[in-house]
């Protein structure tokens, strides 16, 4: 097997790309279904009808892509500087510790004020808690992919503590809860008795956002170059700790947003579970997108849309909604065969090699 | 003082050899895959799974050891599937491992969830049991902590001579380490780099995977959601502390479970002043604690994250 | 037939066959054309050169035969037998033993190691170390070789690492041995070393093929000459029956122009070095040691030396990739001492680095996005503020395309995809174009044809004509000799003083990378490097 360097890749294999690792796991979860007794067709229309099978349905995924855009972003920025921030989950509730902290009565300002100050600080939040692996990155080379995976279970410990002690609800009877952000901070709803709040619009724009940077910007530039070739790039002069400074405030400050937004916006309040590994997922919607901004949009969607209907089906007919997860897993696999392909043609020598 | 006390105390030891155990296992099946070359972020997944396999083979009614067996294979066919995208194909490692991760923590919830639909609380099977050994078993203080252990504990301890042996004293072990060093060197020896890295990827995972199933076959005698519990990525920080090396890993891996013996123990004396989560964060704290006292002097394994591809032209 | 002074080798029976043939081997890699039907045949005993200059395919043939590419067509007979393609583990058993260019060996590994590693099966239950060691002193006794065998590859000189590489060959019983440019890494003493050490393998029945593009080491050692040319062999003949012009002409094919030399009267300072020191705290040594160095305007000064001993330190503290630990660095009279790399190239000053793949390009971006790589910030042309301004990018990129001949399909594709010449081209395109005050040459020509080399040789005349000063590192010593107007060697970390172009021999040159002096008695009558070395006592 040889592999030689297309010089040019078609758009069409590029856009393809996501569609083949996608129905590539639809085939997986094909046999799975079928394991699980059930027809695969049904599971599927279960899935859709569960996504998209009414407008209570729609806005339920809508409200699951909000967060999946935010930590989609965030991965794809850091790792489109071979920055690998696993740390998504942890600068999640990071950021809505933060709003929880300062949010629910300690300083009150009227709406239009409140809810910028609550971004801001949750992005703070989730960027100042990335400091941590990027100084031990920069200056004493330390590898950053445990320290942000290990900070993930850490502050998830401290998280428990803070809602069983300092931040609980003194109303909540028992339950680990913390209490509701105060009124002005609350993100309006964005349809009527619906959990899709303004969040949306939010993540929307800070993938426009994103993507402008990276297109139009030196900052992109550098980012990009220092991930394709960090040699070449500092020898040009881009200052790498500088970069990865300038990556990891924007990643980390989009993965705390994605905690400001399931707080301020779907919940209302902090618990322990407000987020089930959206901050893993965010790393999968990332690669489906390939790293661009503006594709994390629509892979959200279609994540977001797997887990809400896999629910739906789950309930069902009594497939175990892991398959979401399985799903999930076998694109982002499927992915980077797709990558690689589009990178690369592939020659196949079929005379025999002698291996040892 | 307290801590004395507990150091004075068999059940300590006996704690500290058990919960080392799993990371025993892991630590040296990653060890293996980076001295190859090669880094795998699936551990995390291919212990849950491992956990979950053994369990489950000694639940439909097989025994014991061919679980351990059925564990080891349902680990390598994963480090096969890592070793495809890696090693072959030569893509991220960084990110097949995280999506091998993903995809064996959540085929084995699956698998899990078909067999045991309705489920609250996990079933339990009968786990290895301790083994007497005549006559160290009731000597005192040393009997119970060091000599009645199961099968399965005396198994990786054993491993670690096995591994240090194959390692630096017979030529696939030297193959194996050069493939870590200078892939190209092997090319020029006239041997296979793929065959070799995968090999490794396969042999490491599969350690990997009893590592989890000793949780559910010897340590516990269930299998939950969440049992791993990030142990994997643990083991990661332990090999860059025992820099590569199986005796220091051993030595990292019984430095960590004392600390997290130590750790329990502490907090039913000081339960009520400190909170318990501040004792269920020391094994993370401590393995970046870790990692920072080596990362100045880390010497990774030369070649670790590069693919290699033959024939490219420069 | 008995062997004498050589108990390791066995007989070998002398055939009147060639025990080596090479049959219409043709190699593609996508477009490019790198072997087309060569076909060649070796004696036994016999010290074959393949020549030609870089990029002709003498390297992709012997990877051919050692069983690392697989050839498109054609067929490889050893022995008489046919040799299957792509198995270097074929090719081992058979005999053959290669010396690669860039060395494949595991620099953490001891030299014992890495001479054992895949002699024994990988079933094998034991290492055989006693074996291997014993072994291995017949043939350093046999070769006069001296090997320590449990230091680690990293701790040795390039000399010693090749004689590694040799040892692995000779430990492998290999019978044909293909050096591949083995002269690159050596001082001309070494290389009269290198060359008694083969013939005295040739003598115990070795045949040996060395791949080279030095016309004089050719001249020297070999018995007969293959001539490579853009991929194809154009010609096979005796060395006794060919001369230097006559093999020039065959390898180059055509007149290429010489650059015009220029003798300029040198302008104020540009570069200044003194006393630097640099230390290096994980060896605990000094990698450069009280290093004195002014480059002027309109001025080359060549640094010589073999690698290793200095010149990657010296470029990097010159280009700001690392702080002098002591000393005066100024730049047009300002201090440098603590200023990054992009403070630096503000100054105007023009890296080319030593290795233009992994420092020069970021491969997989395009070539205009590569031609605006290091004018961050300070190019207006093309950048407000944050703000890039893309077309005007690109227009700016199609000029120094068409002004540099980058050659490329569109200036759209992956930087990765040009030819090394033409990345040469879009580094010194880039940097140049704005007429810095001070250009760092790393090696700038290594690995290029002619035609390109030439070009590059040029560019930087032109800019020495406009008034920058060059620093040229560099191993070519005749590219040395013909461009710079003064050489000052590296030895050690060390720097020599700077002699004028016309007061250095390539013996001299010699002499001072090894470490010797030149005193009063050796200068200019030097006829015997022997005498020269027995003065400096090293």
């Amino acid at each position: 097997m040889q592999f030689e360097i297309r010089e040019h890749t078609p758009l069409a294999f590029l856009l393809a790309v996501p569609l083949v690792a996608v129905l590539c796991s639809m085939l997986l979860a094909s046999l799975l279904i079928l394991w699980a007794g059930q027809s695969p067709l049904q599971g599927f229309a279960l899935i859709f009808e569960g996504a998209f099978g009414s407008s209570f349905a729609i806005t339920e995924t809508l409200a699951k892509t909000t967060p999946l855009i935010f930590t989609g972003l965030a991965a794809a920025i850091a790792f489109k500087a071979k920055f690998w921030n696993i740390g998504g989950e942890g600068q999640l509730y990071c950021g809505a510790l933060a709003i929880t902290w300062l949010g629910t009565g300690m300083i009150d300002l009227p709406p239009i004020l409140m809810i910028p100050f609550l971004i801001l600080i949750g992005m703070i939040a989730g960027a100042a808690i990335l400091m941590l692996p990027v100084f031990l990155k920069n200056k004493l080379k330390v590898d950053e992919v445990v320290t942000t995976l290990l900070l993930n279970f850490i502050i998830l410990l401290f998280v428990g503590y803070c809602l069983e002690g300092p931040l609980k609800d003194p109303m909540s009877l028992g339950w680990p809860q913390a209490e509701p952000i105060v009124d002005s901070g609350v993100f309006p709803a964005l349809i009527e008795r619906s959990r899709l709040h303004i969040g949306l619009i939010f993540a929307l724009l800070a993938a426009v956002v994103t993507w402008a940077i990276f297109r139009f910007t030196l900052w992109g530039f550098e980012i990009r170059a220092q991930g394709l070739n960090a040699v070449a790039a500092r020898h040009a002069g881009i200052n790498s700790n500088w970069t990865i400074l300038k990556v990891a405030l924007l990643s980390g400050g989009l993965a705390g947003l994605a905690g400001v937004s399931e707080v301020a916006g779907l919940k209302g309040y902090l618990t322990l579970d407000i987020s089930p590994g959206y901050g893993y997922t965010g790393i999968a919607v990332a690669m489906l997108a390939n790293l661009h901004p503006l594709g994390v949009v629509l892979s959200a969607l279609f994540l977001a849309s797997i887990f809400v209907g896999a629910d739906f089906m789950g309930r069902s007919i009594g497939v175990p909604n892991f398959i979401a997860d399985i799903m999930v897993a076998c694109s982002v696999l499927c992915i980077l065969i797709g990558l690689l392909l589009c990178k690369y043609k592939i020659r196949f020598n079929f005379s025999s090699k002698v291996a040892n | 003082m307290d801590i004395l006390e507990i150091f004075l105390s068999a059940s300590f030891w006996a704690a500290t050899i058990r919960i080392a155990c799993p990371l025993i296992f892991a630590t040296l099946g990653e060890l293996i895959c980076e001295r190859a070359g090669v880094l795998n972020l699936g551990i995390e997944g291919i212990m849950t799974a491992g956990a979950m396999a053994g369990w489950m083979w000694v639940y439909q009614g097989g025994d014991l050891v061919t679980g351990m067996l059925f564990a080891a294979f349902v680990g390598g066919l994963f480090g096969l599937l890592h070793a495809q995208f890696t090693v072959i194909l030569g893509v991220s490692q960084h990110v097949t491992g995280i999506g091998i991760t993903m995809l064996a923590s959540s085929l084995s919830y699956f698998v899990f969830k078909m067999l045991l639909p309705e489920t609250t609380t996990p079933p339990k099977i009968v786990p290895f049991q301790a083994v007497e050994i005549a006559p160290l078993s009731s000597l005192p203080f040393f009997g119970e902590a060091f000599f009645q252990h199961t099968f399965f504990t005396y198994f990786a301890f054993a491993l670690v001579p096995i591994v240090i042996y194959i390692l630096y004293k017979t030529p696939l072990g030297l193959a194996l380490r050069t493939a870590g060093e200078n892939p190209s060197s092997l090319e020029s020896q006239g041997i296979n780099v793929f065959v070799i890295r995968t090999l490794a990827v396969v042999i490491g995972s599969s350690l990997m995977a009893l590592g989890g199933a000793y949780l559910t076959m010897s340590a516990f005698d269930a299998f939950y959601f969440g049992m791993v519990n990030g142990r994997g990525w643990i083991c990661i920080a332990l090999v860059i502390f025992a820099s590569w090396q199986p005796g220091k890993a051993l030595l990292g891996a019984l430095l960590f479970a004392g600390l997290d013996a130590m750790q329990v123990r502490v907090q039913l004396q000081l339960g009520a002043l400190i909170p318990y989560q501040v004792f269920l964060m020391m094994p993370y704290v401590l393995s970046i604690v870790a990692m920072v006292i080596v990362a100045r002097k880390a010497k990774y394994p030369k070649a670790l994250l590069q693919p290699f591809r033959r024939g490219e032209r420069n | 037939m008995q062997l004498s002074g050589c108990p390791f080798y066995y007989s070998i029976k002398k055939t009147a066959m060639p025990i080596l043939e090479i049959e219409n081997i043709s190699k593609s890699f996508a477009s490019v054309v790198a072997n087309k039907e060569i076909s060649l045949s070796l004696d036994q005993g016999e010290i074959l050169a393949l020549l030609g200059e870089n990029g002709a395919g003498k390297t992709t043939l012997m990877n051919i035969l050692f069983g690392q590419y697989r050839a498109d067509s054609g067929q490889i007979k050893a022995w008489g037998k046919v040799l299957p393609a792509n198995s270097t583990d074929a090719a081992l058993k058979a005999g053959i033993g290669m010396v690669h260019q860039h060395f494949t060996l595991a620099e953490n590994m001891t030299v014992l190691e890495n001479v054992m590693l895949g002699t024994q099966s990988l079933f094998a239950l034991r290492s055989n170390t006693t074996g291997a060691r014993r072994k291995i002193e017949n043939i350093c006794r046999d070769m006069g070789l001296t090997i320590a065998l449990d230091q680690l590859v990293a701790d040795l000189s390039i000399g010693e690492k090749q004689r590694v590489e040799i040892l692995k060959a000779l430990y492998r019983d290999a019978k044909i041995l293909i050096l591949d440019e083995p002269t690159a890494v050596l001082i001309p003493q070494e290389v009269e070393g290198l060359f008694k050490m083969l013939r005295k393998m040739q003598k115990s029945g070795l045949s040996v093929i060395i791949i080279s593009h030095k016309l004089d080491e050719v001249l020297a050692i070999s018995q007969n000459i293959v001539v490579l040319r853009q991929g194809e062999r154009v010609a096979h003949v005796a060395t006794a029956s060919v001369d230097r012009d006559a093999l020039a002409e065959l390898i180059v094919g055509k007149k290429v122009i010489q650059p015009t030399i220029h003798e300029l009267p040198p302008g104020e300072p540009i570069l200044q070095l003194k006393q630097v020191n640099l230390f290096h705290d994980a060896k605990g040594k000094y990698r450069l040691k009280n290093i004195n160095l002014t480059l002027r305007a309109k001025q080359i000064i060549g640094i010589a030396g073999v690698s290793g001993n200095g010149q990657r330190e010296l470029a990097e503290v010159i280009s700001g990739v690392q702080k002098i630990s002591s000393g005066s660095f100024e730049i047009q009279q300002q201090d440098c001492r603590k200023k990054s790399i992009k403070q630096l190239t503000k100054l105007q000053v023009a890296r080319i680095p030593e290795d233009r793949h992994s420092a020069g390009i970021v491969g997989e971006m395009s070539v205009w996005e590569n031609l605006m790589l290091e004018d961050l910030g300070s190019a207006p042309c093309w950048s407000r503020g944050i703000w890039i301004k893309s077309s005007a990018a690109k227009e700016r990129a199609a000029q120094l395309i068409e002004k540099f001949d980058i050659r490329c399909a569109n200036m759209q594709m992956p930087a990765k995809l040009l030819s090394g010449g033409n990345i040469q081209k879009l580094i010194l395109a880039r940097n140049l174009q704005l007429l810095p005050k001070l250009v760092l040459a790393n090696q700038p020509v290594r690995g290029l044809d002619e035609g390109a080399i030439s070009f590059v040789h040029q560019q930087l005349i032109d800019a020495k004509v406009s008034g920058s000063g060059i620093l040229l590192i560099s191993e070519d010593l005749d590219e040395l000799l013909r461009l710079s107007d003064f050489v000052q060697v590296m030895h050690n970390g060390e720097l020599s003083r700077a002699y004028p172009r016309d007061e250095l021999t390539p013996k001299l040159l010699g002499i001072l990378m090894s470490g010797g002096k030149i005193t009063a008695a050796t200068d200019h009558t030097l006829t015997d490097t022997d005498s020269a070395l027995a003065d400096t006592g090293s």
